[in-house]
């Protein structure tokens, strides 16, 4: 032990003392991108790398502020709300050299529209996307759309010449057999090219010394060797042995640990993802429970005994060892339409639960089964199992059913389960967002995450027209009123916001990015 | 003998096709894929179009015929996580996964033997009954923990080997060998210690009983009244006999290191077939699950058909046993 704090304190003191050219940042999480195509996947970790490589049009900031990327301006047209004009960033190259340029961005954003794009929801509104010169993009969209520039955060450019060359065009499909070049090469614009990847094993990443913002940003980081570790001792015991320098996903257990480690810190922020319960509130009678003939979980009351009889502060202190933000409201907290009477936490008072239930002809309680996924949130079966213990004092009795997330999502989606966990995060920044999956009655369209059988034709009407009201104090509004009638009704039991943990080396100067993405531009090295 | 072989080929081919489909049965209850491979933003709608794409929507047998009839073009697919062909991504993870189970089946042999013969000899030893003792802690703690304390130790605490990964790797052909380079040693050492630690305390309780058995046989006996030296006796006549059973089960345990390599891959991050089933299991990767479990079901059918038509060359009375049925 005293030989490795010398050898930490050794190669510390080289660290500082010497050459700080060439800068090399091990990164490890839990898992893999699963491919760089940059429309494959919408998923965290896919998005995180690519952003390291590729660019969107603006995106996010280690703060979650919208910032300019390879779009400098943008912003409706002012005699024609349906249009977005976008100006592109003049003068930027990809890495091999190629020209970015208002055909690139159509060809990107035309390819995030088709079928087998994972991205083509967040387009749905998108009527058409053309040239205005060769550095002007317009979108058009099919009625105005005020939030529209938010959900580009993530859509990366491609080069369209490369893309033609290496027969990359479409987005790969599963059914074709062969796999698109795209999957495993990447050309983008970003600040760190591609040096070598093998997936699920090693990715490196070099310093693109063209790269439009070398000045605007830190790129402190000159080199990244990105290693998934799955296993979240071994990730811990790679961060404690001195075998990465930044590890996300740390382990709650493992905090106190790495903090009170020799050269290691920890850095925690809000997450951007809530974690609540959904109930079965619309149909006549539940599968999953021991009532015949009745829903209680139709009854207002029952509901809120519910929400009343969960205590957030005692799953925080217990089961999440201090690592979350008790919840409200089903929003994260930056989100627009976010206030903090909404997300004010409920009074655990079982007493007038009890009163509620007895009020509901519930005073001997009754049986339900709770659905709950153990490989998808933070300690989401610990949750869930006090769950079990808090519902029981007020007669509630919940038989627990935890399953790997593969067999969990499934039955919210064929409205399987009557009493469920899952977890929510906003990547659009607006509640919107939510209201569309969470809230209107699910549908073709619309409300597709709405595993409460909750349905109200008027307030769906509202829902469906916040996408075109461009008046923003009267959307803003409208968000407040669709938001009083979730509380009312209790539409939902929250539990908490997620908060995010970075273990990193002393050297390593970052803010914890709320999406979970660390973008290596804005690190600094000490 | 045609006969014989032919049956026992013919016998193979039904234990691989009703394992693959017993497996296909048994993907539904794994989960569903599709919530893996679209984004939040999916639609109802987006669901069954893929559905129907990768005809999830068709019954079991169905999927398992299809799948029988592109393997049998050498088309295992592509896997749903990494949207690959499963074939390239399988024969790039095997070297990692062969060249861990080579190293712990030859750690297990050596080790095993060496401690089995001392324990044998020594057998009232302090050093002896220690090894024993210690042999039992071995056999009975799972192995995901003895490779957590291992990294503990050995990569926290000294900071001497490191905790994950394959170090170093350099290709030579199609094959990425960690052997040729010091960080791809070094990473070896212990995930083969870990993956090999039970293998090798049963190598080594097998040797001490057959060679407690040997060492009181009439020869042995004879050869110490002849006056031969300890070393002689220990080593040549006695261990020479006891080896007959060990390599026996040293074979087929060969099979089994390979086969359930998926945890000491789990907790070394070993970029080996075991870790890619693991991640295929959470994905719902049925292209890999598939193509990983007929792989190896084809590795231990395969094993057992050479052991038979081994037993069958060297044991002259299966071959009368089986002419007089035939006659």
């Amino acid at each position: 032990m005293k030989l490795l704090k010398t050898l930490l304190a050794t190669t510390m003191l080289i660290g500082a003392s010497g050459i700080a050219q060439a800068e090399t940042l091990r990164w490890a999480r839990a898992g893999d991108s699963l491919t760089l195509d940059p429309h494959a996947q919408n998923e965290g970790p896919t998005s995180a790398l690519a952003h390291q490589i590729m660019e969107p049009l603006i995106m996010r900031d280690m703060t979650g502020k919208v910032v300019p990327a390879l779009a400098t301006e943008w912003g409706p047209s002012a005699d024609n709300p349906n249009e977005w004009h976008f100006k592109l960033r003049e003068g930027v190259k990809f890495h091999d050299g190629a020209d970015f340029d208002s055909e690139d961005a159509v060809f990107s954003l035309e390819r995030a529209m088709t079928k087998d794009s994972d991205f083509k929801e967040l387009l749905a509104s998108v009527k058409s996307v053309r040239a205005d010169g060769k550095y002007g993009l317009i979108i058009e969209t099919n009625g105005p759309n005020p939030i529209m520039a938010n959900n580009l955060t993530n859509m990366f450019m491609m080069d369209k010449g490369w893309a033609e060359a290496n027969n990359a065009v479409k987005v790969q499909d599963y059914e074709g057999g062969e796999e698109t070049f795209a999957a495993r090469n990447a050309n983008g614009t970003g600040p760190y090219k591609l040096v070598s990847r093998e997936p699920d094993v090693k990715t490196v990443m070099t310093m693109n010394e063209n790269y439009w913002g070398k000045d605007e940003f830190p790129m402190q980081v000159t080199e990244i060797i990105y290693t998934p570790i799955q296993n979240q001792a071994t990730r811990v015991a790679a961060l404690l042995s001195g075998e990465v320098d930044f590890i996300q996903d740390v382990p709650v257990q493992d905090l106190a640990r790495v903090d009170g480690a020799d050269g290691l810190k920890v850095q925690t922020a809000p997450q951007n993802r809530v974690i609540f319960f959904g109930m079965n509130q619309g149909d006549a009678d539940l599968k999953a429970d021991d009532v015949d003939g009745k829903n209680p979980l139709a009854d207002l009351r029952v509901r809120q005994a519910m929400n009343m009889a969960i205590n957030r502060e005692a799953i925080k202190k217990i089961v999440m060892r201090d690592q979350s933000i008790p919840a409200g409201m089903i929003s994260p907290p930056f989100v627009n339409g976010w206030t903090a009477e909404l997300d004010a936490v409920p009074a655990t008072d079982i007493e007038k639960a009890k009163g509620l239930m007895a009020d509901a002809g519930y005073a001997d309680g009754f049986s339900i089964r709770l659905d709950c996924p153990n490989d998808r949130y933070i300690n989401d079966e610990a949750i869930c199992q006090a769950a079990v213990g808090m519902l029981a004092q007020i007669g509630v009795k919940v038989q627990l059913d935890a399953k790997p997330k593969a067999q969990h999502f499934p039955l919210i989606n064929n409205l399987e389960t009557d009493f469920y966990m899952l977890g929510w995060g906003v990547p659009t920044y607006d509640s919107e967002y939510i209201f569309n999956f969470l809230v209107h009655t699910k549908g073709e369209k619309y409300g597709s995450w709405n595993g409460t059988r909750f349905s109200n034709p008027e307030l769906d009407k509202v829902i469906e027209s916040l996408a075109a009201e461009t008046d923003l104090p009267k959307r803003n509004g409208m968000i407040a009123d669709i938001w009083k009638v979730v509380q009312d009704e209790q539409l939902y039991l929250p539990i908490h916001h997620q908060v995010l943990n970075w273990g990193m080396a002393d050297k390593v100067d970052t803010v914890v990015a709320p999406d979970d993405a660390a973008k290596f531009k804005y690190f600094k090295l000490n | 003998m045609l006969i014989y072989s032919l049956r026992r080929i013919f016998q193979s081919i039904i234990v691989l096709l009703v394992v693959g489909l017993v497996a296909f049965s048994m993907f539904r209850f794994v989960g569903d894929p599709i919530d893996n491979m679209l984004g939040q933003e999916r639609t109802d709608a987006d669901i069954e179009r893929l559905r129907t794409e990768l005809g999830l929507d068709q019954p079991f047998i169905v999927q398992y015929g299809k799948f029988l009839s592109n393997a049998a073009t050498g088309n295992l697919g592509v896997s749903y996580r990494q949207g690959r062909p499963v074939a390239s991504i399988l024969l790039e993870r095997a070297p990692a996964t062969l060249e861990l189970a080579a190293v712990s089946g030859l750690f297990a042999m050596i080790v095993g033997v060496g401690l089995g013969v001392f324990t044998a000899i020594r057998r009232h030893g302090f050093a002896a009954n220690f090894i024993m003792t210690v042999s039992l802690i071995g056999v009975s703690l799972p192995t995901f923990l003895i490779g957590i304390l291992l990294i503990y130790l050995f990569a926290v605490e000294l900071g001497w080997l490191p905790s994950f990964g394959r170090g170093e790797t350099v290709m030579v052909g199609g094959w990425s060998t960690g052997f040729l380079t010091a960080s791809g040693l070094k990473a070896l050492i212990l995930p083969s210690i870990t993956l090999g630690l039970y293998q090798m305390t049963l190598i080594m309780r097998l040797v001490r009983s057959e060679m407690l058995e040997v060492l009181r046989a009439d020869y042995i006996r004879f050869a110490r009244a002849r006056g031969l030296r300890e070393r002689a006796i220990n080593f040549r006549h006695a261990l020479k006999n006891t080896m007959v059973p060990v390599i026996t089960i040293t074979g087929l345990q060969l099979g089994s290191i390979i086969a359930f390599a998926i945890i000491t891959e789990t907790v070394f991050q070993w970029p080996g077939v075991g870790l890619l089933f693991i991640n295929a299991i959470q994905f719902v990767d049925i292209p890999v699950m598939a193509a990983y479990l007929m792989l190896i079901s084809v590795m231990f059918v395969g094993i057992n058909l050479i052991v038979d038509l081994l037993y069958f060359a060297i044991d002259p009375r299966l071959r009368v046993d089986t002419n007089a049925v035939e006659s």
